[in-house]
């Protein structure tokens, strides 16, 4: 087996088997072979000091947010408040306030469209997707123009699954009111150039809104630099908690958005007719937020502030060119995504002769390696691609080129199994 | 895990060769299911005659097991009574969870080559995809009294 690398970065300085050992579910067994865990555009695992923020803050600190007098009320509402000013600096955001806590990119993106959408859009208003997105970017502005009367339109993409630009001065005209677009696209790791389209939805007029699902785990972020005006990303996909992501907006923006959902916490004053609404950012966050998730969150990123983002994506870069390599030896096997490696994050959406990624992911599983098949979400896509599905393997800075190794053996072992 | 006995190479044989994939041009049933979760799609037509599945015709796409089941599932009917495909069917899923007297029953036929599913629980699904397409058929075919229903 060739281990030439080419065409990935000179050398991997990262101590991968040193991270992994912070991760207590990867050292187990499953059917019998020690876990290979590669579906972490789906979700990402936590480190020990993540669970250890979540067990200390359950035991020790728990009770609820901005109400209470008492001792615990007001350790459970620093650590809250505290997590968001960390996460805010590790995007580059400079004023907290303007990151509001969601469950995820999901209810981020459905709060724009909710909002933002039913206060600003009409008939004759276009909002401008690319057929690449997944359905959080795709649904919530279906909902939002069938209410409204304003028209969607998409980007279409290339023979390498890049978004095509060729098409963007016709797409993007006076009449678009909103550009959103994944950052990196999940199904085929693609890296979208959005902070040359958001600069250029600006010169229309237009916002420009990032789904940063799979940008904000794997990729160094500054939402200044982006020069976006909303910014979503989830939790789970960056070793934190399931159930908590955040939603950056520009404070105009957001200030003068009506609220999303009512409730306590995200009222000033209020009479039984009418309210008044609090500040940003706890006008968009009415209840009890998910306080464990925001102080595991925070757990999370320290973790990789620590390690580095440039560091992280230099890792994921490495296993990329070294699993590309790999995989391209395997007759048959069809990589999706662009071919330059800077065009893309550590995702690969790939096929294997007639084998069907269900029946790869099965005999995968088997062998203890974790990969995604299926639509991912972009049933568009996959119709554009003219496939049903596709098998996907996602990494994290806990995997490794033994991972790749194991995924390529069981890739021939799925071969042998169907004749080949 | 045992792969071999899921991957039979009967099974494998059914997928890239499958019987009775096609359309029929006067179905009495037509059922269209789709799983949302995997992506999996099978039209199934039947043609019924006095009672008894006088054709059948699956289309559509998924994996070796849910294609492997409509093959071998399209085959056992043809010429059935209706009664005698409920038998089956009941018996199939008997076998799809995990009952080992249904896997050795010889009225499977060779459907007793998907025994080995059963072990693999996320997959029990793709396998018996074909076989809620017949039932949801065999309720057009009794509601509808036998008359030819207009496909789609």
């Amino acid at each position: 087996m060739s281990t030439t690398l080419t065409a990935a970065p000179p050398a991997d300085v990262f101590d991968a088997e040193r991270i992994r050992a912070e991760f207590p579910i990867l050292q187990q067994q499953v059917n019998e072979h020690g876990l290979v865990y590669l579906d972490n555009a789906a979700s990402t695992q936590k480190p020990r000091r993540v669970l250890e923020a979540l067990d200390r803050y359950y035991r020790v600190d728990n009770a609820n947010v901005h109400r209470g007098i008492h001792e615990l009320s007001r350790r459970a509402t620093d650590a809250y408040e505290n997590a968001r000013v960390r996460v805010a600096s590790f995007f580059g955001i400079t004023d907290p306030a303007e990151l509001i806590w969601t469950r995820g990119t999901t209810e981020g993106l459905n709060l724009i469209a909710s909002s933002w959408g039913m206060a600003n859009l009409g008939p004759g208003d276009e909002i401008l997707l690319s057929v690449m997105e997944h359905h959080s970017n795709l649904v919530p502005w279906q909902i939002v123009a069938g209410r409204t009367g304003a028209r969607l339109r998409f980007l279409e993409i290339d023979e390498q699954q890049r978004l095509d630009l060729s098409g963007l001065d016709e797409l993007l005209t006076e009449r678009t009111r909103l550009v959103s677009l994944g950052h990196v696209s999940n199904a085929l790791g693609t890296i979208n150039p959005v902070q040359e389209i958001a600069a250029r939805a600006h010169a229309v007029g237009a916002l420009m809104v990032v789904d940063g699902a799979q940008s904000a785990p794997h990729l160094p972020v500054d939402v200044q630099a982006l020069g976006c005006d909303f910014f979503a990303f989830s939790g789970h996909k960056m070793c934190g908690p399931t159930g908590i992501g955040g939603l950056w907006g520009r404070r105009e923006l957001l200030e003068a958005m009506p609220p999303f959902l009512g409730g306590g916490d995200m009222i000033h004053h209020v009479e039984l007719e009418h309210s008044t609404y609090a500040a940003i950012p706890n006008k968009f966050e009415a209840g009890t937020p998910a306080i464990a998730g925001v102080v595991g969150l925070g757990a999370a990123v320290d973790f990789l502030a620590e390690i580095g983002p440039d560091a992280i994506q230099a890792h994921e870069k490495y296993l990329l060119g070294y699993a590309l390599e790999q995989l391209r030896a395997i007759p048959e096997l069809r990589v999706f995504g662009p071919e330059e490696l800077a065009e893309r994050s550590g995702v690969i959406s790939f096929t294997l002769a007639d084998i069907h990624p269900h029946d790869l992911a099965t005999i995968l599983d088997a062998e203890g390696v974790a990969i995604r098949a299926g639509h991912h979400c972009t049933q568009p896509l996959m119709r554009h691609l003219g496939v049903g599905s596709t098998a996907r393997a996602s990494f994290y800075l806990y995997n490794t080129t033994d991972d790749v190794d194991r995924l390529v053996e069981a890739l021939q072992r799925a071969r042998t199994l169907f004749g080949f | 895990m045992q792969l071999e006995s899921l991957y039979q190479q009967v099974i494998i044989q059914h997928y890239r060769h499958p019987h009775n994939r096609g359309t029929l041009e006067a179905p009495d049933a037509e059922v269209h299911l789709h799983n949302p979760t995997c992506g999996d799609e099978i039209t199934l037509q039947l043609q019924v005659r006095d009672g008894n599945i006088a054709d059948v015709r699956f289309s559509g796409h998924g994996c070796s097991i849910s294609q492997a089941s409509a093959s071998m599932m399209t085959r056992q009917l043809k010429g059935k009574p209706l009664a005698e495909a409920d038998a089956l069917a009941a018996r199939f899923t008997e076998m799809m969870h995990g009952n080992p007297e249904a896997a050795t029953d010889r009225k499977l036929g060779e459907l007793r080559a998907l025994a080995g599913v059963s072990r693999f629980p996320v997959r029990i699904r793709c396998a018996l995809l074909a076989w809620n397409a017949l039932s949801e058929a065999e309720k057009q075919v009794r509601g509808g009294a036998g008359e030819s229903k207009a496909a789609g």
